[in-house]
């Protein structure tokens, strides 16, 4: 870890947002994760998308569980509220939270471990009901706090640092999330910020329940030979269906390429996604469709990464439970109490 | 673009912008560093050995690294990089033990012409390496302008008797009271080399009507100035216009301030910007009441029968032609007369070398001024060299500092058989300052502190006499305070494109957003691509070779802090911090041509 707090200077030319913020006002603490980790970068993204999407931190709730990428909500967001929770509950505590309060912006934090393991329900229930939140694992395969031993996400037939390999199946959280009907499912890599800042802000804007799997080297325990989350092999092995460009606003879609190949993607918010496909047969509106060609590149050794299911129709919970626009943390005494006389009435009418 | 090269000197010399601006190069955060770790002696010495007066310089430098600091381009305000030198010439321990000896002699005889900084820097290069240097000057202490014409409310006395002590304590032969009038008969007593340092001694002249018949009240500023030094003049009238907008006009406001003058002014034909004075000398004068008046052209000295009544101007304002270029053109108002019982007149300084005869070998060009050199400092005449004021006209005293040190390497190659116009690389050091995982071995947390105040007398108290010294100078924890404000610019981000596994991790923590990674591309485009933008197009890219993704590392070295958080979140080593330490080549530490040629 680094001893020095970062320098408050910023670059003189720096670029503010319509809030008049920098993205430097989007960090937190400095990181005391190991240098070159790609926890790290993802933090960096996470600040970035919130930057360009100038939102106030005040509105995001950042909630995360216990390993290396449970402790990043420290690291960017410094003003946004957090819950750092136990192990693998996360999403039960996003999930109230959101009951709670609609209308802050929720922003799941997890890793392989806490939510392939030990919260997998947890992560599992949360996507079935829909919770309107941003949920992102931080996937490097490996229990990095304890000394690298494979997690449930390492693929079989990869190695351990020390050479030792996987012998279990790995679980593709992606696969499990289409299954289990989250509205936007992405995967991406934490060294192709290009392709994780836009993901990232798709899913912020996105109203339902949005899921990116972002792999994430663990420099430590896990980016050797033999591994198939290391640098290397996931930059060699990359199969990027598309890139995506949020537009906000009224910005014009600037299209640089052939224009038969951009898909506008219209959400709920107004917010709309250009998506430039890279792979001109895949289609992020067939969730049937995107299972079968992650399985299938799955089997190639080929890792798919990009939007691979968005539904710009989604709903969320508060939707499947029809609750009043107002958030529940608001109600008072006088909202949820009808009064004596609405009692009386409904007791007489059972006399 | 291509692959920076960081091999060539240059290259990070460069990123030292101090140390760049500075004529003599001297390596600036080597010795503030040195002044934050109480080591002021040794800073003194890396001072001493570069610009050769480090106490001077201290007090009365013209200071053009502190526009180049780059803690400048961050901040409002750049280090106080001329008050910390002061600092290490003040708390320094005795330093005479450390000065180099007179070197065995070896035979060489060099006269050297004036007794100010630029042949007292020549003397100091040559005589350690055994040059019999004989110094000739018209008054009787060595130190030139650096004595007659710098007010002792700026520079006492004292600290010039310190610093031409060291020079002269080399066996360097001072020759006071000895005015060279004559070139040729210098020449015919073979010498085997002659610097000629005389300076600019001549003040310009303003003719307007009324200059002749109302002499006896009309100074030449430096003229004056030397005369107040030495002890000659110590009253002026009660009513003093200054006229002219230099460091010399504020020096003589200053000075008639502490003889009697009640009502001073400086009248300046430019306006308050565009005035020559350093910004700091203006801020001086202002501080001790004296009004500048600008966009003022004096037409006509007026006087009672001689006596001198006031000054009249021609009121003008400034008009920019298409290229930007100004002229001063009148107003149209009525002129304005200022009444007053002195003059001075400092509108400037002249080259005058009456006593260099035509047949000395010694070309002259159109203005007056001597052919010379700008890389030797040759003249014409091969055995003559020139330097300092004498050289290009009125500079501050670290141009002749500069400049006499090159003069020194070109006598030294001439009389060691050498090609003089081959001029030898500078030494440099390269250093890793990684101690640790984390820990570096300079000071890497940076500062946030603003600019610190150098103390200054009661104003009361300094303008009764005008021996006392205005400014006291910082004490030891204001000058640790602002040696912390230094970036450390000279520890160097060096990258390696073989070790890089491009995580994104330097350009993630970079305070400044200085590190991009991207396609590599002509630098107009590859500037337009950078995390934050070009600001300043002069301040050069760092551009690594091909990393595994076929892009390239870019750093924009503008405003880079040097904390070294991309060495320290850098997984690989791929980036390191280490420190360059450049010491331009002086007479005495270059290395014979054959050996650096064959290298």
């Amino acid at each position: 870890m680094t001893y020095i707090a970062k320098p408050k200077f910023q670059h003189p030319g720096i670029k503010k947002n319509a809030l008049g913020y920098s993205h430097r006002d989007y960090e937190g603490k400095i990181s005391t994760l190991c240098a070159g980790c790609g926890h790290d970068s993802i933090t960096a993204s996470i600040i970035e998308a919130c930057f360009e999407l100038s939102i106030e931190p005040h509105r995001v709730a950042k909630i995360s569980g216990i390993g290396c990428s449970s402790k990043t909500p420290d690291y960017f967001l410094g003003n946004s509220h957090g819950f750092n929770t136990v192990h693998g509950r996360m999403p039960s505590v996003l999930t109230g939270a959101n009951l709670a309060n609609r209308e802050l912006i929720y922003l799941g934090v997890s890793g392989d471990g806490d939510s392939a393991s030990i919260g997998f329900g947890q992560f599992a229930h949360a996507i079935r009901r829909g919770v309107n939140m941003t949920y992102i694992v931080e996937n490097n395969g490996v229990y990095g706090l304890t000394k690298g031993q494979f997690s449930a996400t390492a693929d079989r037939g990869s190695k351990s640092k020390k050479g030792v390999t996987n012998t279990d199946n790995p679980i593709d959280l992606v696969g499990i999330a289409l299954q289990l009907g989250a509205t936007y499912v992405a995967r991406s890599f934490s060294g192709d910020k290009k392709q994780l800042v836009p993901i990232i802000e798709g899913a912020i804007r996105h109203k339902g329940a949005a899921f990116i799997d972002v792999i994430s080297p663990c420099i430590a325990f896990n980016n050797h030979a033999g591994s198939t989350k290391s640098f290397d092999y996931v930059r060699e092995h990359n199969d990027a269906v598309n890139r995506l460009d949020v537009l906000t606003g009224r910005d014009p879609i600037e299209i640089d390429q052939d224009p038969g190949t951009v898909q506008i993607v219209e959400q709920h918010d107004g917010s709309r996604l250009a998506l430039r496909k890279l792979d001109a047969d895949y289609d992020p509106h067939d969730r049937l469709g995107a299972m079968t060609f992650l399985q299938k590149h799955a089997a190639q050794g080929q890792i798919v990464t990009g939007l691979l299911y968005v539904d710009p129709e989604a709903d969320d919970l508060h939707s499947h439970l029809n609750t009043v626009e107002r958030p529940l943390n608001r109600l008072e005494a006088a909202d949820l109490c009808p009064g004596q006389s609405v009692l009386d009435r409904i007791n007489a009418s059972l006399r | 673009m291509r692959a920076t090269d960081i091999s060539a000197p240059d290259y990070f010399h460069k990123v030292v912008d101090c140390q760049w601006a500075c004529p003599a190069h001297t390596p600036v955060p080597e010795y503030i560093r040195l002044i934050a770790e109480g080591r002021y002696s040794d800073a003194y010495m890396i001072n001493w050995k570069s610009n050769v007066f480090p106490g001077i310089l201290g007090r009365t430098c013209d200071r053009p690294c502190e526009p180049a600091c780059r803690r400048g381009r961050v901040e409002e305000s750049p280090v106080a990089i001329c008050r910390l030198k002061r600092v290490a010439a003040d708390f320094k321990d005795d330093v005479s033990q450390r000065m180099p000896r007179p070197g065995p002699r070896n035979g060489w005889r060099i006269a050297l012409v004036g007794g100010g900084p630029a042949s007292l820097t020549v003397a100091r290069d040559l005589a350690p390496l055994g040059y019999h240097c004989t110094v000739f000057d018209g008054d009787a202490k060595p130190g030139g302008m650096v004595r007659s014409q710098i007010p002792k409310f700026r520079l006492p006395d004292s600290v010039i008797d310190e610093e031409t002590g060291y020079v002269l304590s080399l066996g360097v032969e001072f020759k006071a009271g000895h005015r060279i009038d004559s070139l040729k008969k210098l020449l015919a007593e073979n010498y085997d080399a002659v610097f000629i340092g005389s300076g600019a001694p001549r003040g310009r002249e303003l003719n307007i009507p009324g200059r002749k018949e109302a002499t006896g009240n009309i100074h030449l500023g430096i003229d004056w100035l030397s005369s107040v030094s030495f002890g000659h003049t110590d009253k002026i009238g009660k009513r003093v216009i200054v006229l002219g907008g230099g460091n010399t006009a504020m020096d003589c406001c200053r000075t008639a301030r502490r003889l009697g003058g009640e009502d001073v002014k400086v009248i300046v034909r430019s306006g308050f910007e565009e005035m020559k004075a350093s910004p700091w000398e203006k801020e001086d004068a202002l501080h001790e009441d004296i009004p500048i008046l600008n966009y003022l052209v004096p037409v006509a000295f007026n006087h009672d029968n001689g006596k001198l009544t006031g000054v009249t101007f021609q009121k003008v304002k400034p008009e920019y032609d298409a290229d930007g270029q100004r002229s001063l053109v009148p107003s149209g108002e009525p002129d304005e007369t200022y009444p007053c019982d002195d003059v001075l007149v400092a509108v400037g300084q002249e080259n005058a070398f009456p006593w260099i005869e035509a047949d000395c070998g010694v070309d002259f060009d159109k203005r007056h001024m001597p052919k010379v050199d700008p890389t030797t400092f040759a003249s014409t005449n091969p055995k003559v060299f020139f330097g300092g004021d004498a050289a290009f006209g009125p500079k501050n005293i670290i141009w002749a500092v500069a400049q006499g040190h090159e003069a020194a390497l070109s006598i030294h190659r001439l009389l060691s058989g050498e090609d003089i116009t081959e001029r030898p690389l500078p030494e440099v050091h390269v250093s890793s300052q990684k101690m640790g995982i984390h820990e570096w071995s300079y000071d890497n947390d940076i500062s946030a502190e603003k600019r610190f105040k150098v103390p200054h007398r009661d104003k009361v108290v300094a303008l009764k006499d005008i021996r006392t010294e205005v400014e006291l100078g910082y004490d030891v924890k204001l000058a640790l305070g602002e040696a912390h404000r230094c970036l450390n610019c000279d520890v160097q981000t060096v990258f390696s494109n073989t070790l890089c596994i491009e995580c994104d991790a330097c350009a993630d923590i970079c305070p400044m957003d200085c590190i991009t990674f991207t396609e590599n591309g002509e630098e107009a485009d590859l500037r337009s691509r950078l995390k934050a933008p070009s600001v300043h197009p002069d301040q050069d890219l760092y551009v690594s070779s091909d990393l595994k993704t076929g892009r390239v590392m870019v750093k924009d070295e503008d405003v880079c802090l040097h904390c070294g958080l991309c060495a320290e979140r850098c997984p690989t080593g791929a980036w390191d911090m280490q420190k360059y330490f450049i010491e331009t080549t002086h007479a005495g530490n270059a290395c014979p041509s054959k050996r650096r040629s064959a290298a």
